[in-house]
């Protein structure tokens, strides 16, 4: 097996860096101009999935496994959600960054606190929805076993 | 009592209780799946559902006082910002959807520990929250865009609910795959009308796109194309007449739980969306005279309550004959809807709500008797009158509401249907309403019939009764069916509001 395919391997261990990192500079990005958490986690989850691709899914499996991959994609909803009720407690309404932190008013830190923290949350989602996913289909084994037939 | 339960609650929660309605269950999903069984996601999912009703009553009473609830969501002021807006029209389906769901999640862990695996009871809840979410999301919101968003929320989780059947049946999947495209197309018919209001108003809030529309022509054609997209994509998700194909088969192999919650919530929800739009957003004048589609609405839903009460007669699985009844129950709304008067609206909501109630009911008296005896065909129901009392009792008095027997909830909206069809000159109605009534007698009856005058056929029907905790929200519903029946006054008021709402959007932004 670790023969095969030499040059696939050594190109995406080259290649699998510079996704993760270009995945957070759009991740980054999308604060002020294109990009965000959605593109940034589809690109995360490439990634795991070329890895997987190339190395095979167990070896992706043991790397990030389909608990951590499923547990993330909830985190990220509870971080967006639960940013909207952060404002909510400090009497703003739901999702109002401006009550995020105590500021002097014009301030932008809850502003800038609050669209990093959901696109984290999105990020998340999306990433841990997109491997679940991949799992899903790729883990896929046939539901009825030879000898049950 | 109303006022002194909402003053015990926090002022936070009062305060943005539009948000928390649909957020609380959405979180609580998210939850789920940290839990460490699905016991613990069971109480989670009730305790989610209890606050959301507990948001819907404290809108209940914001709306009676100040007649608007507009929530602002991100302190962005519509019509750039996305709104949740309460009026007399949603408020009635929020109040459905979360009664419904609380009576839902309560039964819901006997059927759900012996129809489910183990493994999966956890992500079971998870989906049935964000399902929750959806619904109550799409009658809350008043955006289009958003509305999309949250009908495809919970058409999305509903598909994965419907498939988790597949453990008792595995016709399941088909039937999920079947729904999930026709959800689908409907969605996407949906968007793309979206899409045509937006080119041609410049908006998505409802309130504005309401006030826009009024300037345009009547025949401007990308108008004209959104609101049939529209109508076809909300049909689908409302299983209008020969749209309905996906739901006979989803509802019939679905988990017990699952179907008795989408009848009882998920069409009612698509309904609300179709009289939001034909309504609201688009005037009446617009809906009724320029494009007159009480002329598509009427006969679909008399050919839906007349050929789907007879495919009804001759099922022979309890839960597929109930899912072809709830078709052509869905004829009796939309008829109501179609005659475009203030009486007929209200009508065809007073039988939405009577409807959810008594198939709620129904369903959820089928599911005890999988629990108890794993049968759903009519033979396996042969019987169970003297084996289970206390359940088919209780689905007797739904049966009978659902034919419309007097002193039942289905009487009374039937009755109300009737004078508001024949205020309007709509006579053949009338008539089809009536014989749609008798195929109602046949398909109730053959199964009646069965349960208290057929021996059993199975000699260890001894005695067994549901478990309790699916006998206290079966018998709550039976009796509110009773109760509605008799004194119907303030329900009559409530959707007699709804329909007010629909009609005059009050309060510009």
């Amino acid at each position: 097996m670790t023969s095969h395919h030499v040059i696939l391997r050594v190109v995406s261990k080259l290649l699998m860096p510079v996704i993760v990192v270009y995945a957070f500079y759009v991740q980054f990005h999308g604060d002020y101009g294109p990009g965000g958490g959605f593109q940034a986690g589809v690109i995360l989850a490439v990634s795991v999935i070329l890895f997987a691709l190339v190395f095979g899914v167990p070896e992706a499996l043991r790397a990030v496994p389909a608990r951590f991959a499923a547990s993330l994609a909830a985190i990220g909803l509870l971080l967006y959600a639960g940013v909207g009720i952060w404002a909510m407690l400090n009497g703003g309404n739901y999702l109002d960054y401006d009550f995020l932190v105590e500021e002097a008013p014009g301030g932008h830190a809850g502003q800038h606190l609050g669209i990093l923290l959901i696109e984290l949350g999105v990020l998340f989602t999306v990433s841990g929805s997109m491997l679940t996913i991949f799992y899903a289909f790729a883990g896929r084994v046939a539901e009825i076993r030879d000898e049950d037939w | 009592m109303l006022e002194t339960i909402i003053s015990a609650l926090p002022d936070m929660m009062v305060a943005n209780a539009a948000p928390l309605l649909v957020v609380v269950p959405l979180m609580l999903a998210g939850i789920c799946v940290f839990v460490p069984n699905g016991r613990a996601a069971w109480v989670l999912t009730i305790l989610g559902s209890i606050i959301s009703l507990l948001c819907a009553l404290t809108l209940l009473l914001q709306v009676g006082a100040q007649g608007v609830v507009s929530y602002h969501l991100g302190g962005f002021a519509p019509p750039l910002g996305i709104e949740f807006r309460v009026d007399g029209l949603n408020i009635l389906f929020l109040l459905l959807v979360t009664c419904i769901g609380v009576l839902a999640a309560i039964f819901s862990w006997p059927t759900v520990e012996a129809e489910i695996r183990a493994e999966k009871h956890r992500l079971f809840y998870a989906a049935h929250l964000i399902c929750f979410t959806g619904l109550s999301g799409v009658a809350i919101t008043g955006d289009a865009f958003n509305l999309f968003v949250f009908l495809e929320i919970s058409s999305i989780s509903t598909y994965v609910l419907v498939a988790l059947g597949g453990t008792r049946d595995r016709r399941a999947f088909p039937a999920a795959f079947n729904y999930l495209m026709m959800g689908t197309i409907g969605a996407t018919f949906f968007v793309i009308g979206v899409g045509f209001l937006y080119a041609a108003t410049g908006t998505l809030n409802m309130v504005d796109m309401a006030e826009r529309l009024a300037l345009i022509d009547a025949d401007n054609r990308a108008v004209v194309a959104g609101f049939a997209f529209i109508v076809v994509g909300l049909g689908v998700k409302a299983a209008m007449w020969p749209l309905h194909q996906w739901l006979p088969n989803a509802y019939a192999y679905a988990p017990s739980f699952v179907t008795m919650f989408l009848s009882a919530t998920a069409t009612k929800v698509a309904i609300y969306a179709l009289v939001r739009f034909g309504f609201t957003v688009f005037a009446p004048e617009y809906t009724f005279e320029a494009l007159n589609v009480a002329l598509i609405f009427g006969p679909l839903a008399m050919i839906a309550m007349l050929a789907c009460s007879f495919q009804a007669v001759f099922q022979t699985d309890v839960r597929r004959m109930l899912a072809y009844s709830s078709v052509a129950q869905v004829g009796y709304m939309l008829l109501g809807i179609a005659i475009g008067t203030s009486a007929g609206l209200s009508a065809g909501l007073f039988h939405l709500v009577n409807h959810a109630l008594m198939k709620g009911a129904l369903f959820m008296a089928v599911a005890g008797v999988v629990l108890t005896y794993q049968g759903t065909r009519i033979t396996d129901f042969a019987g169970l009158g003297r084996a289970a009392p206390l359940t088919m009792t209780a689905f007797a008095i739904a049966g009978l509401s659902l034919i419309g027997m007097p002193l039942t909830a289905g009487f009374q909206s039937k009755w109300y249907l009737l004078q508001a069809m024949l205020d309007a000159g709509w006579g053949i109605a009338a008539v089809v309403i009536v014989a749609s009534s008798f195929l109602a007698v046949i398909y109730m009856g053959r199964v009646l019939q069965a349960v208290f005058f057929q021996a059993p056929v199975n000699p260890r029907k001894q005695r067994r009764e549901a478990p309790l905790l699916l006998l206290v929200p079966l018998w709550i519903l039976t009796l509110a069916t009773l109760y509605i029946g008799v004194q119907a006054d303030w329900i009559i008021d409530l959707v007699q509001a709804a329909a007010q709402a629909s009609f005059v959007p009050e309060g510009v932004l």
